[in-house]
């Protein structure tokens, strides 16, 4: 993924800094997609290994083309659609959720400022559009993909689906809260909203070698913005929405073939928005040691990549919580504890100026 | 300015357009979800009237966690379609005439207010003064405006206690019909926001 990133730049070679602009848009949609791909392939591969079995090898060299063979098959499969269902809003819930899940990573910095070797006249930022709310925006992102669940579920016109639904927006909306008071904490530290200042905040190392990450002030802050992270994008041990036990598949059970596809790619391409967001905000970004600045995007990847293992790592290895627990959880545990760490990194900020 | 002006017609269509069908089609569910087009809407002409901030909280609040109240009402009220009254007090004479004058105050006020814009003092789109951005924004709810902020957050508190103790009431109340133990508010809780209300809400359709 990487290398293509600066293939992309150069081969666009017009000095003008508005096609660079729209380059990086398509490339970072491009992007997403193949990570939507090949995140499928690692789900499989490490869930295989932790259940000591091969995973997919069979199509491509080590299975790496399975996810291809997957996206044919969904392709090709009947797109059915209950008869007692809403017709419009039905097509729509997958959509809302695989947009919503797109949009939120319009504010996401992934690399440093640069020119791709004096091809332009002046450096452009890695990154879609740099907003100074661009936390903010994330959030109001996150807010606008319980839509896409919700109406899943409730055009269905299937009580798992329903079930499934409410399930997924009682538990997102709770998480919400969490989540934004760890993001909070953060703003207060870096004193910006705009990622790419929180991240250039974040430069630079203590004593010569602990890099100055937030991680290491906001230890606290990261776990709560993990945990809600996994909250708000559904998965295990958090995926009582789809969880199938109880629900069959929850909010998309009703759904097939290319809808479902949408449905699939959001949630990936989410894991990866909260991965990528949890590396600029407490991971450092593009700042590491050992690499000068232009080649700060290989620090990012190598980040966001072990954000990724480490949510499929979860996913196989922790069991669901029951339904109540996880409530309980969030409101009654992470809610205080993100509250009680807003308030003392901002006491912090003020008196002893971190 | 050109393209700033096409965006302008573009949000203030879009805001116009989902805000008309949301009262002219019958459908709840629809009306919520072109509500939040309209929020959308809205959402872009702040961001060019050089307001992102409140571009976002509009998104926020409104579009996300006002309206996902809203959807999840209609959506288990289970009404389908609204029904045309045509009959009752919706009707009478006597509301057709404070109704149109009500419009007609609105109107009057909508022009006076568009006729005293252009003799303002400065301009939203003057860059030079931002009073929109979130330290500027902060430094003014807390010095100038202290009072009204927090007034409001008292008024939202209370608000807040209130609907937790109605709701608190009715749980402690279910709880005694099913003979449940009512101390154990953690588990009537979860059953009441998980199954009872879905399976409530459904099981008519």
């Amino acid at each position: 993924m990487a290398p293509a990133s600066r293939r992309a730049g150069e081969r666009a070679l017009i000095p003008s800094v508005a096609i660079a602009q729209l380059v990086i848009v398509g490339f970072v949609f491009v992007v997403l997609l193949t990570a939507a791909a090949g995140m499928v392939y690692m789900e499989r591969k490490v869930a295989a290994r932790i259940q000591q079995r091969m995973g997919p090898t069979l199509v491509g060299p080590y299975g790496l083309l399975q996810p291809l063979a997957d996206i044919i098959k969904l392709a090709m499969k009947e797109d059915t659609r209950p008869k007692a269902a809403d017709p419009i809003l039905f097509a729509l819930a997958p959509i809302i959720s695989a947009a919503a899940a797109f949009t939120a990573f319009a504010v996401v910095p992934f690399g440093a400022e640069t020119d791709f070797f004096g091809l332009l006249d002046q450096p452009v930022p890695l990154q879609i559009a740099d907003v100074n709310v661009a936390i903010l925006w994330v959030f109001a992102v996150a807010s606008m993909g319980v839509y896409g669940i919700v109406l899943a579920g409730w055009s269905s016109n299937s009580k798992y689906s329903l079930l499934g639904a409410l399930r997924s927006s009682a538990q997102m909306i709770s998480y919400e809260l969490s989540y934004g008071m760890a993001l909070a904490a953060v703003l207060v530290l870096a004193g910006s909203m705009s990622i790419r200042e929180i991240v250039d905040a974040q430069a630079g190392a203590w004593l010569g070698f602990i890099p100055r990450w937030f991680v290491f002030l906001q230890p606290i802050g990261f776990f709560i913005f993990m945990t809600a992270g996994v909250a708000e994008t559904n998965r295990a041990p958090f995926d009582f929405p789809e969880a199938e036990q109880e629900l069959v598949a929850g909010y998309h059970t009703e759904y097939s073939s290319m809808s479902f596809a949408m449905f699939f790619l959001a949630e990936y391409i989410n894991m990866v928005a909260v991965s990528a967001i949890a590396s600029n905000l407490y991971l450092g970004g593009w700042h590491g040691p050992l690499l000068p600045l232009w080649l700060g995007w290989i620090w990012f990847l190598l980040k966001v990549g072990f954000l990724l293992f480490f949510y499929v790592w979860m996913r196989w290895t922790l069991p669901r919580y029951r339904y109540d627990q996880l409530m309980a959880f969030g409101w009654k545990f992470l809610l205080p504890l993100s509250v009680i760490n807003l308030l003392a990194t901002a006491a912090g900020v003020l008196y002893f100026g971190i | 300015m050109g393209f700033e002006l096409i965006l302008f017609y573009v949000f203030a269509a879009i805001a116009i357009g989902t805000t008309l069908l949301v009262v002219v089609q019958s459908n709840p569910v629809y009306s919520v979800l072109l509500l939040i087009g309209s929020f959308i809407g809205l959402a872009g002409l702040y961001v060019l009237l050089q307001a992102p901030f409140v571009a976002v909280i509009q998104i926020i609040v409104y579009a996300g966690a006002i309206m996902v109240l809203f959807l999840f009402v209609v959506m288990l009220l289970n009404a389908p379609r609204e029904e045309l009254v045509t009959s009752g007090i919706l009707e009478s004479p006597a509301t057709r005439t404070i109704g149109a004058m009500l419009a007609i105050a609105f109107a009057a006020e909508l022009a006076w207010a568009l006729n005293r814009s252009s003799t303002l003092a400065w301009t939203v789109t003057d860059v030079t003064r931002r009073p929109f951005s979130v330290p500027e924004i902060g430094r003014r709810l807390f010095q100038d405006y202290a009072f009204a902020f927090e007034a409001t957050s008292i008024l939202i508190l209370v608000a807040m206690i209130g609907a937790i103790t109605l709701a608190g009431r009715q749980l402690t109340e279910g709880a005694r019909l099913k003979s449940r133990p009512a101390g154990d508010a953690s588990r009537t809780d979860g059953g009441m926001a998980e199954g009872g209300r879905a399976e409530g809400g459904r099981a008519q359709l």
